[in-house]
Order: C-alpha cells, then sequence, then structure tokens
C-alpha cells in the first residue's frame, strides 16, 4: 500500500491534490442514485428554479466523497480517524473542482501518533467551497 | 421556525446493509479509481475481508432510515435546505455486507439573523452485527427562512 512513515511526514507538506472532470448533470443524477440523496433540488431543473436557485447544484456530500478520494489515495482508509467539514459555498454546474490538502499538526493520542491535515475544495477560479480536517494515524 | 422542544429527541433506532453492488456504483459515481472499492478481490489483497465502505458512506446509509416524518414534525422544508457541516469520528472499518445498526439524535436546534437561517445538528451512533462501535456522525442542516 501507499504507506506513509512518521520520519517522512513534516507539518507543511502538501497531499498530492486530486483533480476533478467538471461537474454535469450526469454527475449529479449519477450521485444522487448512488449516494441514496434523492432530493430533487440536485437533479430536477424546474424544482431547483422553483426553490430560488439558478439551476441544480451538486450535493455537498459528493464533494465530501472527493475529499474522501484525496485522503485515501494518499493514506489506507483503516488510518483515518476523523474527517469533516464546512460547506461554504455551493458548486455549481461546470465547476472544475480540485482537493486538496497539506499536515498543520502532528500529536499523539492513547500512543498513538496522528497527524492533522487540513482539506479543502476549490472550482477553477479559486474559489473555496468546502474547507474541514481529517486526523490519521500513522 | 423550528420548535426547540425537539431538541435531545432520539429517532427510531434502524439497521442499513451496504450491498456490494450499491458500493460499485457510488465508487463510479464518485469517480474512485482505487480498485479496493469496487472490486473484491483488490479488496481482499489488501487485507479487508470485502468491500470497504468509503469516507463518507455512512451518510448515505443514513437515507435508509424507514421514515422521514421527523423532518416534517420538525417543520424541516426540504426546498430550503442546506447541508453546512458534515463529520465523521471513525472507530472501525464497515464492510459490504455488514448490518449496521443506526441511533440518531437531534442533538441541537439553533437559528441566527433573527431566524432567518435555523440550524438542526443531528448526531448518529452507528454499531455493527457483533455490537462494535463504527463510527459517530454530526450533520448539520442550514433552513433558509429568507
Amino acid at each position: 500500500m501507499n504507506a506513509i512513515s512518521l520520519e517522512k511526514i513534516n507539518i507543511g507538506d502538501t497531499l498530492p491534490p486530486l483533480a476533478l472532470p467538471p461537474i454535469n448533470r450526469t454527475t449529479l443524477a449519477l450521485f444522487a442514485g448512488a449516494s441514496g440523496d434523492h432530493n430533487a433540488i440536485h437533479i430536477d431543473t424546474d424544482y431547483a428554479r422553483k426553490a430560488g436557485m439558478p439551476d441544480v447544484f451538486a450535493h455537498g456530500m459528493l464533494s465530501m466523497a472527493y475529499l474522501g478520494r484525496l485522503l485515501t489515495q494518499w493514506v489506507d482508509q483503516r488510518q483515518l480517524r476523523e474527517f469533516g467539514v464546512r460547506f461554504l459555498g455551493i458548486t455549481h454546474l461546470g465547476h472544475q473542482i480540485t482537493c486538496t490538502g497539506s499536515v498543520v499538526d502532528r500529536f499523539e493520542v492513547d500512543g498513538e501518533q496522528r497527524i492533522k491535515v487540513e482539506i479543502r475544495t476549490s472550482n477553477q477560479y479559486g474559489d473555496i467551497k468546502i474547507v474541514g480536517d481529517a486526523v490519521i494515524a500513522l | 421556525m423550528i420548535d426547540k422542544k425537539h431538541i435531545g429527541r432520539q429517532l427510531p433506532t434502524f439497521l442499513a446493509t451496504a450491498e456490494a453492488g450499491q458500493l460499485r456504483f457510488f465508487a463510479k459515481a464518485t469517480g474512485e479509481t482505487n480498485p479496493i472499492y469496487f472490486d473484491e478481490q483488490a479488496a481482499r489483497d489488501a487485507g479487508y475481508p470485502n468491500l470497504p465502505l468509503p469516507p463518507t458512506f455512512l451518510f448515505s446509509l443514513e437515507f435508509q432510515i424507514p421514515s422521514n416524518a421527523w423532518r416534517d414534525e420538525l417543520g424541516i422544508i426540504t426546498a430550503r435546505i442546506l447541508h453546512g457541516e458534515e463529520s465523521f469520528r471513525y472507530h472501525r472499518m464497515a464492510y459490504a455486507g455488514d448490518t449496521l445498526r443506526f441511533d440518531v439524535r437531534i442533538a441541537d436546534i439553533y437559528d441566527k439573523k433573527g431566524g432567518a437561517l435555523e440550524f438542526v445538528v443531528r448526531e448518529t451512533r452507528v454499531t455493527n452485527q457483533h455490537g462494535d462501535h463504527v463510527a459517530d456522525l454530526r450533520s448539520v442542516l442550514v433552513q433558509r427562512n429568507s
């Protein structure tokens, strides 16, 4: 596996970024079905407009799933202890999301060495959409 | 206004299982390229007993709650809600075929901007068929009233 070791990790290290293709309606339809989130605001333009939105938009949890991929392409999921995000802005159709992260802390809990990474998604214009962090055991 | 009397309310406990086919569909929908998430043999080669649930999939299983009546009872209007925050604290992995138990509680209800924004915080404890603690979820929904 792509195991990381304590010796090699330093605060300030960055995670290999994850670049996604632009969000389109198919992305959202597939994610609605796959994730079980059938809220019409993500798949039905008429419904979204009635709700005051310009169009359908991406599920927050789609972007969080992308951030999950950012983490698990870097470390084994069995090392993941905590993963949390705040949804700051809406990810719209056409947005091209990139997930990035960096190591911000290193500490010990119950004899286990852990690191904290700050993670975020941003679109092609540099707008940050989601920020969060994850705790990973080494 | 969402009535704060619902703070502390426990929703009916339910069981949910992630089927392998659903996990493969989720992998496709999220562009997953790591085969341990969609190929059983690759998962076993990596030391997993079956396809693992990816980090956010427990949130998807929570949609299997048998009734959404609690949303109406609280006064949540689906067209007005946004997801504010989500977090997971993991204790052990979960796999395709596990029977997972969801204990969901309304942990908090509050508002900002004079009621223009209302927040409902849900806390969910997930245990597996062996009674082992799998994870805790915390979800914040935001309702826009203006």
